[in-house]
């Protein structure tokens, strides 16, 4: 949502952007501090896609609608894997996302409260006025039918499916992280979707790593490409340092990772890290004793 | 991202992975890159001082795979040089046989780099008026 931040800064709104603490939370408490009586709208991601950090969403919602103000959540990474109910939670606008759920690429919702308050939007396009003027154009019907299919898959599976793919993330975590040092959970310990885990290993270079596990569909917080050398920003609102955003890597637990699978991916981690880790100057340098941080590193 | 048969071949069997003793005054050790930005090589030459040629060469790289193989094929070029030959590596030369995309030049300027530093790194070491190892040898005793 960034970019449509910055859309809005351009249109002459002001926005605030608010700091996350070390595991990527933001609490309610310090968007009351932030609220002006100017504020209209609070917009939180439920939970982070690199990280799986999930927000206090209730506490926010609860503090808006006390605030009177509108409270948009990008639900795209938790609906279908944490219960989210928009009457409770307070929310008054949620967008949410099919492929996310096994669904069909290209269609998702938005949701948008009718009553108490009832959220009064601007069409983002203009034609025949379908949709009672808020969508115009003729709809995807195989594709709405895509969206709710796999919204009712989800649903009956819910609870049995957060269940299967925690346990297989802690499978999988704590298979890696216990047998390799200085290995570290980026994100909330506890407070995170149950099939993320995101896992910094210092002096290995996350892309480098991606290489040595490229039958696994994985991704890295480093993206070591010429127009950009910087890491993940995400990663680094965290306060995690740009060595260790280099090095990070993450993993999803799906609805088809099995339990050899996780135990496949383990072990082959591990078997890359320690070899990458042999091959790593950085590695080299902290066994003999030297402070990286002392070296006067030539950057290009 | 598709890397290439030889930066694959490279990265699965790297080639002259280690260390020399940088305080050897046959050694030269170049270390270049940052590991803020992702990538740092640490490339060293043997050179028999009689000769000026490279007799050996070792790295050890924290980097993406582009700059493992990189610096990988930059040991295997400099064995045999001379120090004056070695320094006519191109990185252009590093791209064309890894066949890097353009989004992974700048791992072969590192590796570039990483070579003129280990020769500089050598050459610093002969002009330094420091104790030839005969003679320090018997300091050590």
């Amino acid at each position: 949502m960034l970019d449509t931040c910055k859309r809005l800064e351009r249109d002459g709104c002001q926005v605030t952007y608010l700091p996350v603490d070390k595991f990527g939370r933001v609490t309610a408490d310090q968007i009351r501090a932030a609220m002006t009586d100017k504020t209209i709208l609070v917009s939180i991601m439920a939970a982070n896609n690199e990280i799986g950090t999930v927000q206090p969403i209730k506490a926010i919602g609860q503090l808006c609608k006390e605030k009177g103000v509108l409270f948009h959540t990008d639900a795209v990474q938790v609906v279908g894997k944490v219960p989210v109910d928009v009457e409770e939670m307070g929310i008054d606008l949620l967008s949410l996302t099919a492929h996310k759920i096994y669904g069909p690429k290209g269609v998702g919702a938005l949701y948008v409260r009718k009553k108490d308050p009832r959220v009064r939007l601007e069409p983002q396009m203009d034609g025949g006025g379908h949709e009672r003027g808020m969508r115009s154009g003729t709809l995807a019907v195989p594709m709405i039918v895509g969206l709710g299919a796999a919204c009712e898959i989800a649903h009956r599976e819910m609870a049995e499916e957060t269940e299967r793919t925690y346990r297989l993330r802690e499978r999988l975590r704590s298979s890696i992280m216990d047998r390799l040092p200085e290995s570290y959970l980026n994100g909330h310990p506890t407070e995170r979707l149950p099939g993320n885990a995101n896992i910094s290993f210092a002096y290995v270079e996350g892309e480098g790593l991606m290489m040595g596990i490229k039958d696994v569909a994985v991704s890295s917080g480093s993206a070591c490409t010429s127009a950009s050398l910087e890491p993940s920003y995400v990663l680094r609102a965290l306060g995690v340092g740009d060595e260790l955003a280099h090095s990070s890597i993450r993993f999803g637990i799906g609805r088809f990772t099995t339990e050899e699978e996780v135990d496949y991916v383990a072990d082959l981690v591990v078997r890359e890290v320690s070899r990458l880790r042999e091959m790593s100057p950085l590695y080299e340098m902290v066994q003999q004793g030297i402070d990286l941080k002392s070296i006067e590193w030539a950057g290009h | 991202m598709p890397y290439s048969d030889k930066v694959l071949e490279h990265y699965n069997n790297p080639r002259n992975v280690g260390s020399f003793d940088a305080k050897d005054p046959s050694v030269g050790t170049g270390l270049v890159g940052a590991p803020e930005c992702g990538d740092v090589m640490k490339l060293q030459i043997k050179v028999n001082p009689d000769t000026g040629v490279i007799e050996d060469a070792r790295f050890k790289t924290f980097g993406c795979g582009s700059a493992i193989a990189s610096s990988s094929l930059a040991t295997e070029w400099l064995k045999g040089k001379t120090v004056d030959e070695a320094l006519g590596i191109k990185n252009t030369e590093i791209v064309e046989e890894l066949a890097l995309p353009p989004v992974k030049v700048h791992c072969s300027v590192l590796a570039e780099d990483a070579i003129k530093a280990a020769i500089a790194n050598y050459n610093q070491k002969q002009e330094t008026p420091e104790p030839t190892p005969e003679k320090r040898e018997p300091a050590a005793v």
